[in-house]
């Protein structure tokens, strides 16, 4: 099967490879760019554990073929740290309020709430819980995350 | 969980579209936002041996009005759609039934037209192109054609569509004058999932509070979501108080054929159907005499 060229603006670098045209962008960004921060649960666009920021949009990594995602802007939890390399306030939030415990949700969980905050800085319980309803967390409950991501945004809105 | 080998061709125009749909026989398929079609692919429930990327054909994306008609491009991102000022305005129904179509990453990619050519029986697009009785135009290389919802739906995940033919636009018509009320209820396991059951119901009262006239569909409970005319046409002319409701949704049982799965039996289906349309007329009735927002 045919190899595609595909070039994205990965967390504000322009990466290339190549890939046959099932490869998933999920696939692509762990096994050819070796950008394994997006985890990959489901396979199946159900868990939401594969989720990245797409042209400023939250979508699922493992329900679009990285071909189809050529020439497109993509930021993966990587790309969610300080410029200095330090956690993001909602980073920070997620450590400071246990809103992880195995971990595997967590990439997902950040770009949702992440896309969230961007959007709405001052989100209520009931927006959050929108935010994240298609991720799923077998570990802490939805709570702390919750909570987790009211911290970063009161802390994000008192020093923008 | 990964596809088939397949190839892969991106186009800019529809007619581009058209044509490598009619040159690729039947195992070739469109691809748009690919939030059912990419899922089916990893469970190789479907085998496609060539995806023509639609998501650059600039045509088969917007929101306007025609007339009396809302029209919607089949490409157009479900996101686009509910938050659409025009939708908000002129279909009510159609912006509240969007915000149950999956979640906000699916919404972002997926499409209003990639819905109705699922034609998942559960699904909310079609529900409400069934209520509204839209026209979901088509396209290939042999012509255009327009498809009435009623006949573009057949049966659960089949539609009417030729294996050649490409979704171009849904219209929906839009109800003018004063009076009209809509409703919307759905009961699904979480948020995000596909109904057990929703109903959609849109009603006009004439100016002593008796109904003009109303449109009824329910979705979950039978092979596509399906128009409960028999149901219409026995609240026409009456006044819609609670009692003659509930009187009248008896009659769903008889046109509902509710199917069970892992969730929910088939009766609890039918039953969870039921009181959604119920509830759907009800609150119709009420945004119409002005009594719900």
């Amino acid at each position: 099967m045919s190899e595609y060229k595909i070039t994205l603006e990965l967390n504000g670098h322009e990466v290339t490879g190549n890939a046959e045209a099932r490869m998933t962008l999920v696939d692509f960004l762990r096994d050819n760019l070796e950008q394994t921060g997006t985890h990959i649960g489901c396979e199946h666009g159900v868990c939401g554990a594969c989720s990245v920021i797409f042209d400023g949009r939250p979508i699922r990594s493992c329900l679009i073929y990285a071909v189809m995602a050529n020439g497109h802007k993509i930021t993966t939890v990587e790309g969610l740290e300080r410029t200095n390399g330090t956690l993001s306030p909602l980073q920070d939030a997620f450590w400071e309020n246990h809103a992880m415990q195995c971990g595997y949700c967590t990439p997902g969980m950040l770009i949702a709430s992440h896309a969230l905050l961007q959007e709405n800085p001052d989100p209520n319980d009931e927006e959050i819980r929108e935010a994240i309803g298609g991720n799923l967390c077998r570990c802490t409950g939805y709570q702390q995350i919750i909570e987790a991501v009211q911290s970063a945004a009161k802390k994000m809105r008192e020093i923008p | 969980m990964k596809a088939a080998p397949f190839e892969y061709i991106r186009v800019n125009t529809l007619d581009e579209a058209c044509q490598a749909l009619s040159e690729s026989g039947e195992h070739a398929r469109i691809i748009a936002g690919g939030q059912t079609l990419v899922p089916l692919m990893a469970m190789r429930l479907a085998r496609p041996s060539l995806l023509i990327d639609i998501n650059d054909v600039e045509e088969l994306s917007g929101i306007s009005i025609k007339g009396e008609h809302l029209v919607i491009k089949a490409g157009t991102r479900q996101v686009k759609a509910l938050s659409s000022e025009i939708v908000r305005e002129k279909i009510p129904l159609l912006a509240e039934a969007l915000s149950h179509v999956g979640h906000t990453q699916t919404r972002n990619l997926g499409t209003v037209g990639g819905s109705l050519v699922n034609a998942d029986p559960s699904a909310e697009i079609p529900l409400i192109a069934q209520t509204l009785e839209a026209t979901i135009v088509v396209q290939s290389v042999r012509g255009k054609r327009s498809i009435v919802a009623s006949e573009f739906f057949e049966s659960a995940m089949v539609t009417s569509l030729a294996p050649d033919e490409c979704l171009v636009e849904v219209c929906f018509p839009i109800w003018s004058g004063e009076r009209n009320g809509y409703g919307f209820q759905e009961v699904s396991i979480r948020d995000s999932d596909y109904a057990l059951a929703a109903a959609a119901a849109q009603l006009t009262l004439d100016e002593s509070d008796n109904c003009k006239k109303l449109s009824l569909s329910i979705c979950g409970a039978s092979p596509t979501a399906i128009r409960l005319r028999p149901l219409e046409e026995a609240l026409l002319g009456k006044h819609p108080e609670n009692q003659v409701i509930i009187e009248a949704c008896e009659i769903i049982d008889d046109l509902i054929d509710p199917q069970a799965d892992v969730h929910a039996d088939a009766d609890y289906r039918g039953r969870v159907a039921k009181v959604m349309a119920r509830r759907a007329i009800s609150d119709a009735r009420d945004r119409a005499k002005g009594s719900l927002k």
